[in-house]
């Protein structure tokens, strides 16, 4: 219909290629950090007996949720080290927690900041929508691009991927909180400091934890596809599987992603809900 | 009596420019007009009133009448548009924000609200110290104020429970503890009770007067329910439209009220309340003496075809009641002899209520008892008149005018 096509790709890729040139040394700087975050976390837990961590592990399951959860945990584990899978599982939660640590320091204030501020509310919205819908592989680029091939861009482009949801749950989680009791703490004359720590970041809790469970469980779906750039971890026999139409191995390989997911999604929505259910009984 | 909170040409509008909306206002447009033509809510306009140290002052009014409002911005919860709130001779509304935090600290004792507002995942002893937590108040001084407070409002027992385990009642008393933990004069209540059942409703009413005879605070207390206003109001101040059409005690919006709104409202007040005993009560038909015999005192139950009847002596003091049912028992285990006597076992304790008590009271002593009518007495216990069941009910059926000045037994025969 125009005479022209609009250019959209090739502002995009000259912005990335600008912060590449302009920034390499920044983002070298981050990549150095994440990369000795995942190395010793996962290095920290492969230093021990698997059996000494699958024990930790079924603990904190019983903890936060139950005897019936924690033996499944400990089951499942016991399979993926007994298949060989071991250490890519112990690669992909080093991952996805490394992950998880980043999106709740940079997604908990933000999602605060949104709930406080309509104006910025309205502006991260769109973004955010943004972020969740763009077809996951599209972010490997970029990460490719500004932190090369390897475990680090794997991290950033779950970490874009898996934030939206804790900065979306949060927001809603303190706007939900009863008007009346932010109300009672103004009254007897709370700072909003005060009334954020000691009101409305206890009372949105349960929907804050769901905005973790949520982005943990979404990094964890992107952490298979981050293999595709050497993410390592699980993914990366995944997708060897699928490279040499090995079934067997596929399987095994997502067998174990979805254990880690079980495990995972119990032990932090048991997080939301602990209060609650003593509240209760 | 002493000034505590003076309220002078208080006005609130809410929209995006409402001093322009204010400024309409004075020029005499309507809150209908402003609404319609430049699309401002308004909330309170142009209200002055005055209440005095240690009175519970009753905001009542419909809903959209302005007195939650009102309520909200005596502490500025709301931002007022127009007019000035003194309180202990400090205009608050020029208070800078961080003067207003330290003034609330010291002289508002939160507030109590209609779902409670307490926080859900604190225990009750915390719920009570978040007052004091807000002050800095050391951990041990503020655990010890606020058990005592906890025992005050009758919660001993609960310090350790969460909000969700308890009752809608003993959820209200947290958040009426937390306001009495703090040292301050002036606790603001939005509908405290409203969304309590009735008969708890009732009793909270009660226990906050009992509470306001020890603690002498001044409370500003908002509600839709006048029985509620007129039951703890020492003044109450009636609300239209964001404007107050009265400011009085309950006697003086009785007896003179300020307008057709007002005659109208308290018109429609639950009859419950203010008729008595006396008014519905019917005249004794029939007695029995202590003198007569059982076969006298049937005779006279039958000549009337009751079920029953009152004893008391010649000078109307009453002696007890005597079920027909009984006594024709009596009378045939006795049938042989030529002169029964009177057997005291035959006496009951009626039921009694005085003629002043309110027919709502009236009421629940006649579900207390098992049988027979209800003897109305004076001061002095003596029999003044009966109230049977279908009286009550006439009485609440009744429709129209305040039936305060019914002769007795009229209502009855309609």
């Amino acid at each position: 219909m125009l005479p022209f096509r609009i250019p959209i790709k090739d502002w995009i890729s000259a912005a990335v290629d600008y912060l590449v040139s302009e920034f390499s040394a920044v983002f070298d700087g981050f990549s150095e950090f994440v990369f000795f975050l995942v190395n010793n976390l996962k290095d920290g837990m492969l230093f021990f007996h698997p059996l000494i961590l699958i024990a930790v592990i079924g603990f904190l399951t019983w903890r936060m949720a139950g005897w019936q959860n924690s033996i499944f945990a400990v089951i499942g584990l016991l399979i993926s080290e007994n298949i060989g899978l071991w250490v890519p599982f112990v690669e992909t939660l080093a991952l996805v927690l490394t992950a998880e640590i980043l999106v709740m320091v940079v997604g908990l204030p933000l999602g605060i900041y949104a709930a406080r501020s309509d104006r910025f509310n309205s502006i991260i919205r769109p973004v955010l929508d943004f972020m969740q819908t763009m077809p996951a592989f599209v972010y490997l680029i970029p990460a490719v691009m500004f932190f090369g091939l390897g475990l680090v861009p794997g991290v950033v482009a779950t970490f874009v991927f898996a934030l939206p949801p804790l900065i979306r749950l949060t927001n809603l989680g303190i706007r939900q909180v009863p008007k009346e009791l932010t109300e009672a703490a103004d009254a007897f004359g709370a700072t909003n400091m005060q009334k954020l720590f000691k009101v409305q970041i206890p009372v949105a809790k349960p929907t804050i934890m769901a905005g973790v469970n949520q982005s943990i469980m979404l990094g964890l779906s992107m952490v298979v596809i981050a293999a595709m750039i050497g993410a390592g971890g699980l993914g990366t026999n995944v997708l060897r599987g699928i490279q040499r139409l090995q079934v067997g191995e596929g399987f095994e390989a997502g067998l174990v992603v979805v254990i880690l997911a079980i495990i995972l999604d119990r032990i932090t929505a048991g997080f939301g809900q602990r209060k609650k259910a003593t509240s209760q009984a | 009596m002493k000034e505590k909170i003076v309220v002078k040409n208080l006005s609130k509008i809410f929209g995006r420019h409402p001093v322009k909306a204010l400024e309409a206002l004075a020029k005499g447009k309507s809150k209908a007009e402003i609404l319609n033509e430049l699309k401002h809510v308004v909330g309170v306009q142009d209200v002055s009133f005055t209440v005095y140290e240690r009175e519970i002052f009753v905001l009542m009014g419909l809903s959209g009448s302005g007195k939650s409002t009102l309520e909200r911005l005596l502490n500025r919860l709301h931002e007022p548009t127009g007019g000035e709130i003194i309180i202990d001779g400090t205009d608050i509304t020029k208070l800078s924000k961080k003067e207003l935090r330290e003034f609330r600290q010291k002289n508002f004792c939160g507030m109590v609200f209609q779902n409670f507002a307490i926080l859900p995942h604190r225990t009750v002893l915390e719920n009570v110290e978040f007052g004091l937590e807000l002050q800095g108040v050391d951990k041990n001084e503020r655990r010890e104020k606020a058990r005592k407070v906890i025992e005050q409002v009758g919660l001993s027992g609960n310090e350790d429970s969460y909000p969700a385990e308890l009752s809608g009642g003993m959820q209200q008393r947290v958040g009426l503890a937390r306001g009495l933990s703090v040292d301050a004069g002036i606790m603001l209540m939005d509908e405290a009770f409203s969304a309590l059942d009735p008969l708890i409703r009732r009793q909270m009413q009660d226990e906050l007067l009992e509470l306001q005879n020890r603690m002498q605070k001044t409370i500003v207390f908002v509600t839709h329910d006048l029985d509620e206003a007129f039951r703890l109001g020492d003044r109450i101040a009636i609300m239209k439209d964001g404007r107050i059409e009265q400011v009085g005690t309950a006697e003086e919006i009785i007896s003179k009220p300020a307008s057709d709104y007002v005659r109208a409202f308290v018109e429609d007040m639950n009859r419950a309340a203010i008729l008595t005993a006396g008014s519905i009560m019917e005249p004794v038909r029939e007695r029995a003496f202590p003198g007569d015999g059982p076969r006298t005192i049937l005779r006279k139950i039958r000549k009337n075809s009751l079920t029953g009847v009152l004893m008391t002596d010649t000078g109307r003091n009453l002696k007890g009641y005597i079920r027909a049912k009984e006594l024709v028992e009596y009378i045939n285990k006795h049938k042989d002899q030529e002169k029964i006597p009177f057997d005291q076992n035959l006496l009951h304790q009626p039921a009694t209520v005085n003629k002043d008590l309110p027919l709502n009271e009236v009421i629940n002593t006649y579900n207390e008892m098992a049988f027979g009518p209800i003897a109305v007495v004076d001061e002095n216990n003596r029999l003044e008149g009966v109230i049977v069941k279908g009286a009550i009910i006439a009485a609440l059926a009744e429709e129209g005018e305040n039936n305060a000045d019914v002769k007795p037994g009229e209502i009855v025969e309609k």
